[in-house]
């Protein structure tokens, strides 16, 4: 695999692009005390909102790829067809934590 | 600078999309046939379908200065219904004598199932059999990864040349893979699923710009006909040469589109 650089300098790239994803952040804070203060709430975690917030935490594990390594945890890790198609849409994450 | 927008479905969008396309310099189109938003009741929609896909939108893409190109199946999401897609299939070959067919397209897989999977490798054989170039729609969000696998492994079984088959919509977890097994890639620029200009570019900083090219994909649901010229000024935003600008959004659907005879880049 290549892994070519971004030509931007660290400081461009903040510059650049520092208040677009400050927004994005503030976006993700919002949707969850959106849901905290939900008109039943107290309620189960959903398993996409589950599997958001361990995206989250893979933010600032340390580690490189991040963008492929939540893709991948928001992903189907079974290998083989299933029987019938039960919807025609998808959900955004998998049923069961596979990653 | 003229561009090549190589997947978007005209038919969802108006003729004032035609005219702002063609002002932001697009020269090219290619319209896979693909999933209404509804479910056609009959066979016979599709072959209204299909003359719309290969009379009327080329004369409408015409009058802006477009040259209008597609391709024909039953899409994924109205696969499931394996007789029906049977017979659906059987009158494509009516339509692939037509002018503007480069091949056969958006076939491939949406929830991974038996029967999708038995119906793309119908399409897949017909494919072969008209020695036809192939675009590949690739499952959403977390279907993806598993069903562009399943994808690449019937393509082979199929015994086609991955180097005459565009696997689309690929994003970061699938990219990789599709262009180390010897596939064209593209990318969907999207607000909210897929690829947003920014990732795009990222992922061609990554994994290089060598067979890969990107798309709007624009149709009846959350998208933007003009995707592609935003990703080229993403693009000039981090300095990157017109050169690679170039190959990207004209270069690379020029080199694989014109394997057929009837894609042209001027009306």
């Amino acid at each position: 695999m290549a892994d070519g650089p971004c030509p931007l300098t660290a400081s461009d790239v903040v510059e650049e692009y520092f208040l677009e994803h400050r927004a994005k952040v503030l976006d993700i804070a919002a949707f969850l005390d959106r849901l905290d203060r939900a008109a039943d709430a107290p309620q189960p975690l959903d398993h996409r909102v589950v599997a958001l917030l361990d995206t989250i935490a893979m933010l600032h594990d340390g580690n490189g790829d991040r963008a492929k390594r939540i893709q991948e945890r928001l992903s189907d890790q079974s290998t083989t067809p299933i029987d019938a198609a039960p919807m025609q849409g998808a959900l955004g994450a998998p049923s069961e934590p596979t990653a | 600078m003229k561009y090549i927008d190589p997947h978007i479905h005209m038919v969802s969008r108006t003729t004032d999309d035609y005219r702002r396309m063609a002002q932001a310099g697009c020269a090219a189109i290619t319209e896979p046939a693909f999933w209404a938003g509804y479910d056609r009741c009959s066979v016979e929609g599709f072959r209204d379908y299909f003359r719309q896909l290969t009379d009327t939108e080329p004369a409408r893409a015409a009058k802006y200065g477009i040259r209008h190109h597609c391709w024909l199946c039953i899409n994924p999401k109205e696969a499931e219904d394996v007789g029906f897609a049977t017979e659906v299939l059987s009158m494509v070959p009516e339509f692939m004598q037509a002018s503007n067919v480069l091949g056969i397209g958006e076939i491939g897989l949406n929830k991974n199932s038996r029967n999708e999977l038995q119906v793309l490798e119908m399409h897949l054989q017909l494919a072969k059999a008209h020695d036809a170039l192939v675009l590949v729609h690739t499952p959403h969000l977390e279907d993806k990864r598993k069903g562009t696998m399943l994808i690449m492994d019937a393509v082979d079984n199929a015994g086609l040349d991955p180097d005459r088959v565009l696997i689309d919509h690929v994003e970061e977890h699938t990219v990789g893979m599709v262009l180390d097994r010897g596939f064209w890639a593209g990318m969907t620029l999207y607000p909210d699923t897929k690829c947003t200009p920014q990732r795009a570019v990222d992922i061609l900083e990554r994994w290089g710009t060598e067979r890969i090219w990107m798309n709007s994909a624009g149709d009846w649901g959350d998208s933007d006909p003009l995707a592609v010229p935003k990703a080229r000024m993403e693009m000039q935003r981090r300095r990157h040469p017109a050169a690679m600008i170039e190959q990207v959004t004209w270069g690379n659907p020029v080199t694989f589109l014109s394997r057929s005879e009837n894609f042209a880049t001027h009306v």
